[in-house]
């Protein structure tokens, strides 16, 4: 099966509180260390494990400034067998659609049999997955937790759903998932790992390689543009109860007695 | 003329999902002028009574009925959609596992923008709506600006807007299905198959009134002890957020949250809980909340109607202590 | 000597004479001994490298401390009486089994140099050992068969039980003395029996009991007997022969050459590969431990040396917790294994990953390198650099558990598990009193003294407490010092021996770098993982100590005066932190610092100083979620509960985390409380001198 993952570059956040810069137009990133973004790596995970179990290949693609390189050779690290760079000047400033527009661009070069997408990431809201199907006509699948190949013709996926329930489909290939953390565990990427493919080319496509009209991403083609940061508001939420531990205890448990917390 | 605005609402196991007269105020917060329609779309018997009851809240209810929709199935919906809509028009959804299937898809195939889970509206200036959205879990807001005047379709972050329980609308339900399903039925290369269940646990915290929930903060397994202390003395029972189901510390059926268990307790203690609003999407009705966390910046502190910042492997073996005492 | 019997060498039995059979037996069993060790050494051969012939005079004396002087035996005292009185007399039998052999094939043979008054010595010697073998034995078998001490219990998972094995081994050795015995107690009754002259007889020997038994046995029965134990002693000698390289009792063969090339340097983590330079580690295939072959010859040389004694296991806290793994099967399924795998006959059998088939991933990554194991083995087998290559291994084939990936990922790129940014690596001096004045060197900054603070003591919140009272020591024994700050990585201990060797080698290299730069003239740690991995997994640093030791020369030169321990009342303990203890040496030192605390009353806990029991584990094991029954520190505290203690010292962070935790889930808080040896003496410093040193 032949397999493309897309994956973001992302500011690793997990440990980190996220400042905005003093006029509001970014978040600090002086401080800030990058890696790829967590759902995207699970979806990279279950493509190798595919590949593994039923041959094929799976090629890692992100669309970025040089930067992004780092986390497409840190998935080829971990077992991918290509990597691409999707990179212009003309790509900054895309929106969600953009980007869809330059991944289906590089979907549409390859034969590609699945495309997979991470449900989410940090900066983002799912939805470069959606549209990529979209403009394919591929059917999609967002929210995948399992994934299990029937044939060359046909995939079951299970989604999460509310109450942690999974809803299972079928679904023809080629076609496009999104997938969920959980689906698998990803393996660990060491440094070694990293040097192994540090030499290995990895092709950069711009506009002009992908048959892109400048217009129709980027800046100009975006119809959803952030304006600012903002932090956001406090005060209208809890109120905080000071003083020392026993005089909280106290007080939090009157509350809850009146609440009705304590049986 | 302005831009009809059309809110899907998810019928979903027999009743609609409870964002449906959030989408509304949502709709309304989005542009006041504009004429508000609701679009169901399901199958079987209590399809009819559950869009006439929406009728009660939005002037005018598309209903799509069809077989093929008794589970509906966002593929073969998206096709229905693109048939029925009309053009430029606004589409509201509820950002959930539903509304990530169809949206992003419909917006392409409306050739419309897509504006991904917002928060909040801030009024439509020159064809472009100023939103707020959340980014990095909720740590920072941001404003954006959309183009919809060629048509948006947007999701909206569940729980973001009050409900509109006025039911004053007195509207029509429309049948839609026949030009739904002109030219047959959409969507045919994803077959829903069946819903697995998740496990079900020794205890269904759906229906309890005391929660004592814990998040990240307790650290490790072994910490847990002092939750379930807590939940005995105060006649609790214990759920979680979705970091400690994915450690495999407590079983999938007693977490909180959109990929969880939706509760409805009296009491909900947040303890070390951070406060995802998929976490808070899981906590219907209007519980006292009672937050501790030792990061006084935690989004659960946004909610909870009382926060205290400590952290809780201290706070609470002696909040447990006093009740026990208290209680003799 | 004119003998009554006809010897071996002469007799017929059947009109065959019988010293073919002497002649036959020992070369079959010579020749079949040597084809089954040949067999045996086949997968050493095909093994990784190791560097073990160096240091030819210090192998040779701890050949003489532990193999010939049994110097850790006694550590187990039962058990260790019994083997020292079997091992000497096998060492002294052993002469007498080759003159034996040879008397079969040449009548009344004398080794050279055996014929006068040391011959007569050594008569007397021999069957002295041969009774107390004999009565060895006998209390060997009671306690295989009766007592069954709990340790050499085999749990259903690691496979059968090997009673059975000891017992066959303990009957044979009875046989061999007793052929002995009436061998010669037939001829000797047969001497008195014609008033001929005997050798001499020593009362209360097994051979003295035997001629008093047989002396009225007629002479052709006793002939018989002769020549019967004879024959039976050979058959059982050589039958034990190549019966040894089957299972435990390979040992006594193996367990020489396996001491005399035991690793010199505790502490450090073997490279990657022998003969493999760092800067070429990029070139290697693989790396680590994935199949049998990728072991060492001389890991696998300790397979071999496995008694099975179970001494490891009985002294592994992960083994007492309840966690997948015991020390003593590492070794004992590796042997089976590789008897498996290069059978005595044919081809060997087609390799598979050890992981998955051998081992398990949560048994390797269930290890603290505490080092009580090794600590422990009477034959010094290696179970530290073994659990590392295999975790290298795992490693290279990205089989790392979740809950490491994170802090890996962090340490990568901020230099610290916790993902914390390097800005805020010497926040933790913010909270000293205003006089106390740190350097940071950087730029032109420089001091004589680098305190190294490491990752814990820098970012959590209670360990900040360490720095922050070491930094008052320090400047209250007026040292120059300073601290790298934001330039300080972290030193990467766990990195390495959780088998991440590369990212290891990038945190080496940078704080290596740092602190060239930084001019010092040596350094201190209060992290005892910090310690030794400065110490010794680093390389052209200038020396390195633990602040424990610079505290006891401050207090001996005056400079650190002690007052009056603040509560009498109270009963200290001090918990040895593996990692200053067992793989460092320093027991003494911090226990001498506490002592000078006037009037301090200190117990010792029945585990102590090199049988400390590990606190559960320092660095990246704080992040990994074993499968446990019970958390080490609860057995830790446990035991400083029965020796009476209130107050338990150590001085590594990763122990007070540990043993804080502990205290907490044991029910014991407002009981016990622990504490770093650096806030003991904070505490009970006397402040004249100020902090102004810095300054000036």
């Amino acid at each position: 099966m032949e397999i493309l993952v897309c994956v973001k570059r992302v500011p690793d956040t997990s440990e980190n509180e996220i400042e905005i810069n003093k006029d509001g137009s970014d978040i600090e990133r002086d401080d800030l260390v990058y890696s790829v973004n967590e759902w995207d790596n699970y979806a990279v995970e279950e493509a190798i494990q595919i590949r593994d179990n039923v041959g094929g290949s799976v090629t890692v693609v992100s669309v970025g400034d040089e930067d992004a390189e780092e986390v497409v050779r840190r998935e080829m690290a971990m077992g991918a067998d290509k990597g691409i760079l999707l990179s212009d000047n003309a790509f900054e400033g895309s929106d969600g659609r953009g980007i869809a527009n330059i991944l289906k661009a590089e979907v549409e070069k390859g034969k590609y049999d699945l495309v997979l997408t991470g449900a989410q990431a940090d900066d983002g809201a799912g939805q470069v997955g959606g549209m990529l199907a979209a403009m394919l006509d591929w059917p999609y699948a967002s929210l995948v937790n399992s994934l299990e190949v029937v044939d060359d013709k046909t995939i079951k996926v299970g989604r999460e759903i509310a109450g942690g329930n999974l809803e299972m489909n079928e679904i023809d290939l080629p076609c496009v998932l999104s997938i969920q953390t959980g689906i698998n565990e990803p393996r660990y990427v060491g440094i070694r790992g990293i040097r192994k493919v540090a030499s290995i080319d990895i092709p950069v496509h711009g506009a002009g390689d992908l048959g892109i009209t400048p217009e129709s991403v980027g800046e100009s083609g975006a119809k959803v543009k952030r304006i600012d940061y903002f932090t956001p508001e406090l005060g209208e939420g809890a109120e905080i109860l000071e003083g020392s531990t026993d005089e909280i205890i106290e007080k939090l448990i009157e509350l809850l007695k009146a609440k009705g917390g304590i049986k | 003329m302005t831009q009809p605005v059309f809110a899907y609402i998810l019928y979903e196991n027999g009743v609609a999902d409870d964002t449906a007269l959030e989408l509304l105020t949502a709709a309304a917060k989005l542009n006041p002028d504009a004429s508000i329609s609701a679009i169901v779309a399901g199958s079987g018997a209590g399809l009819d009574a559950v869009c006439n009851a929406i009728a009660a809240s939005y002037a005018e209810v598309w209903k799509i009925d069809n077989e093929a929709l008794a589970y509906v199935n966002a593929e073969v919906l998206r096709g229905m959609l693109v048939r029925i809509l009309p053009q430029g028009c606004i589409v509201l959804a509820a950002h959930d596992h539903f509304g990530m299937d169809l949206a992003a898809g419909l917006s392409n195939k409306l050739d419309a923008a897509y504006l991904p889970d917002a928060v909040d509206f801030e009024g439509i200036e020159n064809g472009k709506l100023k939103a707020v959205r959340e980014e990095y879990g909720g740590q920072v807001s941001t404003h954006v600006l959309c183009d919809i005047s060629k048509g948006a379709v947007i999701t909206v972050r569940p729980g973001s807007f009050a409900p509109d329980e006025s039911k004053s609308a007195g509207g029509q339900v429309l049948d839609k299905t026949a030009d739904a399903m002109e030219g047959g039925l959409p969507g045919g290369a994803r077959r829903f198959l069946e819903v697995v269940a998740a496990e079900v646990g020794d205890v269904d915290i759906t229906k309890s009134e005391i929660l004592v929930s814990v998040g990240r903060g307790i650290e490790d397994e072994d910490n847990l002890e002092i939750v379930s202390d807590l939940a005995e003395a105060m006649g609790a029972d214990v759920s979680c957020s979705r970091p400690i189901v994915d450690a495999k510390w407590l079983e999938k059926a007693r977490q909180v949250g959109t990929s969880g268990q939706t509760v409805k307790p009296k009491v909900y203690m947040a303890l070390g809980i951070s406060g995802s609003f998929q976490h808070i999407g899981g906590i219907k009705g209007s519980p006292f909340i009672v937050a501790i966390n030792k990061n006084s910046r935690a989004p659960i502190f946004q909610i909870a109607d009382v926060g205290i910042v400590d952290d809780i492997l201290d706070f609470v073996p002696e909040l447990t202590d006093k009740i026990n005492e208290i209680k003799g | 000597m004119e003998t009554v019997l006809i010897s071996p060498a002469k007799a017929t039995i059947v009109g065959i004479p019988t010293v073919i059979f002497s002649l036959l037996i020992p070369l079959v069993g010579v020749g079949v001994f040597a084809y089954i060790i040949a067999m045996r050494l086949k997968p050493l051969v095909l093994a990784a490298p190791d560097q073990r012939f160096d240091h030819f005079t210090q192998r040779l004396l701890n050949m003489l401390k532990y193999a010939i002087g049994q110097y850790r035996h006694l550590r187990y005292t039962d058990a260790g009486v019994i083997h020292i009185f079997l091992f000497a007399g096998f060492m002294i039998l052993s002469l007498r089994s080759i003159t034996l052999v040879l008397l079969g094939i040449s009548e009344g043979y004398v080794l050279p140099g055996m014929g006068g008054p040391v011959g007569v010595a050594y008569g007397i010697l021999k069957d002295f050992a041969g009774t107390w073998i004999l009565a060895a034995c006998v209390a060997a078998m009671v306690r295989r068969g009766v007592l069954k001490p709990e340790r050499y219990a085999v749990p259903p998972k690691y496979g059968k039980d090997h009673t059975w094995e000891a017992m066959l081994v303990l009957l044979l050795i009875t046989g061999l003395v007793t052929c002995d015995m009436v061998f010669e107690g037939s001829q000797a009754a047969a001497q008195i029996q014609k008033g001929l002259k005997t050798e001499l007889l020593v009362p209360g020997t097994g051979t003295w009991f035997a001629t008093h038994i047989l002396s009225a046995s007629p002479l052709d029965r006793l002939q018989n007997l002769h020549l019967g134990a004879y024959f039976s002693h050979e058959m059982i000698f050589f039958f034990f022969l190549c019966f040894l390289p089957f299972g435990k009792h390979f040992h006594v063969i193996t367990s020489l050459p396996n001491v005399f090339f035991l690793k010199l340097n505790r502490g450090t983590v073997k490279p990657v590969q022998w003969g493999v330079a760092d800067d070429q580690l990029d070139d290697l295939e693989s790396f680590g431990v994935k199949t049998f072959e990728d072991f060492t010859w001389k890991h696998m040389l300790d397979f071999y040396s496995c008694v099975d004694c179970g001494r490891c296991s009985d002294n592994c806290p992960a083994n007492a917790a309840g966690r997948p793994l015991s020390p003593r099967f590492i070794s004992v399924k590796c042997r089976n294994y590789s008897f498996a795998k290069y059978p005595l006959y044919g081809q060997p059998v087609n390799g598979r990953p050890l992981i998955g088939n051998v081992l398990e991933e949560d048994e390797i990554w269930s290890c603290t390198t505490c080092g009580a194991c090794e600590e422990e083995c009477p034959v010094l087998i290696e179970y530290i650099d073994k659990i590392v290559d295999v975790r290298r291994g795992m490693v290279d084939d990205g089989r790392v558990p979740q809950s490491l990936q994170k802090p890996l990922g962090a340490l990568e790129k901020r230099g610290n598990p916790y993902g914390k940014t390097a800005k805020k690596r010497a926040d933790w001096i913010k909270d000293l009193p205003e006089d106390c004045n740190i350097k940071i060197l950087e730029k032109e900054e420089t001091a004589d003294v680098l305190y190294f603070v490491d990752s814990i003591t820098s970012y959590d919140d209670r360990i900040q407490e360490i720095g922050r009272a070491t930094a008052r020591i320090l400047l209250t024994a007026a040292i120059d010092f300073g601290i790298l700050g934001p330039a300080e990585k972290d030193s990467g201990h766990e990195v390495k021996r959780f088998g991440e060797e590369m990212l290891f080698q990038e945190l080496r290299d940078h704080n290596t770098d740092e602190i060239i730069k930084s001019g010092v003239q040596s350094i201190v740690t209060a992290d005892p993982h910090a310690f030794n991995a400065l110490k010794n997994d680093y390389q052209g640093l200038p020396p390195v100590e633990h602040v424990s030791q610079m505290i006891a020369r401050a207090i001996k030169g005056g400079k650190i005066r002690l007052k009056e321990v603040e509560d009498n009342g109270v009963t200290y303990t001090y918990h040895d932190p593996c990692y200053l203890g067992r793989h460092n040496g320093l027991y003494d030192i911090p226990r001498d610092v506490i002592d000078a605390i006037p009037n301090l009353k200190r117990v010792e806990m029945s585990k102590c100083k090199d049988r400390s029991f590990c606190c559960g584990g320092g660095g990246l094991m704080l992040f990994y979620e074993p499968e446990e029954e019970i958390r080490m520190g609860n057995l830790r505290v446990k035991m400083a509960e029965q020796a009476g203690a209130d107050v338990i010292v150590t001085a590594c962070p990763f122990c007070l985390v540990n043993i804080e935790d502990a205290i907490k889930t044991s029910g014991l808080e407002g009981k016990m409380e622990a504490m770093d040896l650096v806030e003991l003496i904070e505490r009970h410093m006397v402040h004249d001198t100020g902090y102004k040193i810095q300054d000036a």
